[in-house]
């Protein structure tokens, strides 16, 4: 699928001085941002088909994996991490894995996962 | 490190990147521990239930399906927004944030529909750990996301007026990022609580 990719701003990467109105638009084109939409609207109504048909052993994992594609999608495209600079993903994703980490871990300790 | 500064609306930055975008990835990133404690404790109690209905007997999964997407797409809105924004586009901006608006509140009447249907099946805050930790978890969600709307609407009050201080183009992108905060949040709510079942 093309992505429409456009021309995004060297200040996003923080290699250049820049100003408020030169604040251009990075990241992707509409129609990019449209079939973004689409695919996630897609995944959903997926999801949303588990609750009526049978996967099987398939379920859970199928969910899961739905789940974090389309919260990925959401952060990477919608949200620009993707085109934007290094840093701000690290201030987002080590908060991210650090509440991962540390409820998983709370979760553990009340036997969540033998149940 | 003064040829990297980036003079951003009078704020200058030694990273070379702009603060306040760095302050929001920041909060954003604090927000994911918040919501991760609220959603395991809902995932450690949503099988406690000693009196009122259980979670499969007061779902509504189509209706929720249906408020998910109304959601999802206020994402697209909203990008399309910051889109509008970065162009200088001051009536597409208005438009687009505007529908952003209507249809998170939307996903907020709904929401209060889907309280009120789960009250009057007999589930109330303290009816079950299960009752306390769902409204909880939903309930901060639901917060967050009429507080958006709020920021929505003020900044579309503040643009017609012209009176954006800054960089209006980021004013948007910041407002942006917090709203599919509010959304990746929904994708993980909606699929451990509704669609998960316990």
């Amino acid at each position: 699928m093309t992505m429409h990719t456009t021309e995004h701003t060297a200040a996003s990467h923080g290699d250049s001085a820049h100003g408020g109105a030169e604040h251009a638009e990075h990241g992707m084109s509409t129609r990019g941002y449209i079939n973004i939409a689409l695919i996630l609207a897609a995944i959903t109504a997926l999801e949303v088909s588990t609750y009526y048909v049978d996967f099987g052993p398939l379920f859970l994992p199928a969910l899961l994996i739905m789940m974090v594609v389309k919260f990925f999608m959401v952060v990477s495209y919608f949200m620009h991490l993707k085109f934007d600079n290094k840093l701000f993903s690290w201030m987002f994703y080590a908060g991210l894995f650090l509440a991962v980490g540390v409820y998983v871990a709370a979760l553990g300790t009340f036997h969540f996962f033998l149940r | 490190m003064a040829d990297t500064a980036v003079a951003h609306e009078g704020h200058t930055s030694s990273t070379g990147i702009s603060n306040v975008k760095l302050g929001m990835w920041l909060f954003l990133g604090s927000e994911c521990l918040l919501f991760g404690g609220l959603i395991s404790t809902y995932m450690l109690y949503r099988g406690r239930v000693s009196n009122g209905p259980t979670p499969e007997q007061v779902y509504d999964i189509p209706f929720t399906s249906v408020s998910s997407f109304v959601l999802l797409m206020s994402s697209l809105t909203m990008v399309l927004a910051v889109s509008a924004a970065a162009k200088k586009d001051d009536r597409g901006t208005n438009l687009w944030l505007v529908v952003t608006a209507l249809l998170g509140a939307t996903f907020v009447g709904g929401q209060v529909y889907e309280f009120t249907a789960f009250y009057n099946e007999g589930l109330g805050f303290t009816t079950s750990l299960f009752g306390s930790s769902f409204y909880t978890l939903t309930g901060f969600h639901g917060v967050h996301v009429t507080v958006g709307i709020i920021m929505l609407m003020a900044l579309v009050a503040i643009n017609k007026r012209s009176r954006v201080p800054g960089s209006k183009a980021e004013t948007v992108e910041m407002i942006g990022l917090y709203w599919h905060f509010v959304d990746i949040v929904w994708i993980i709510i909606f699929t451990l609580v509704y669609l998960i079942p316990v």
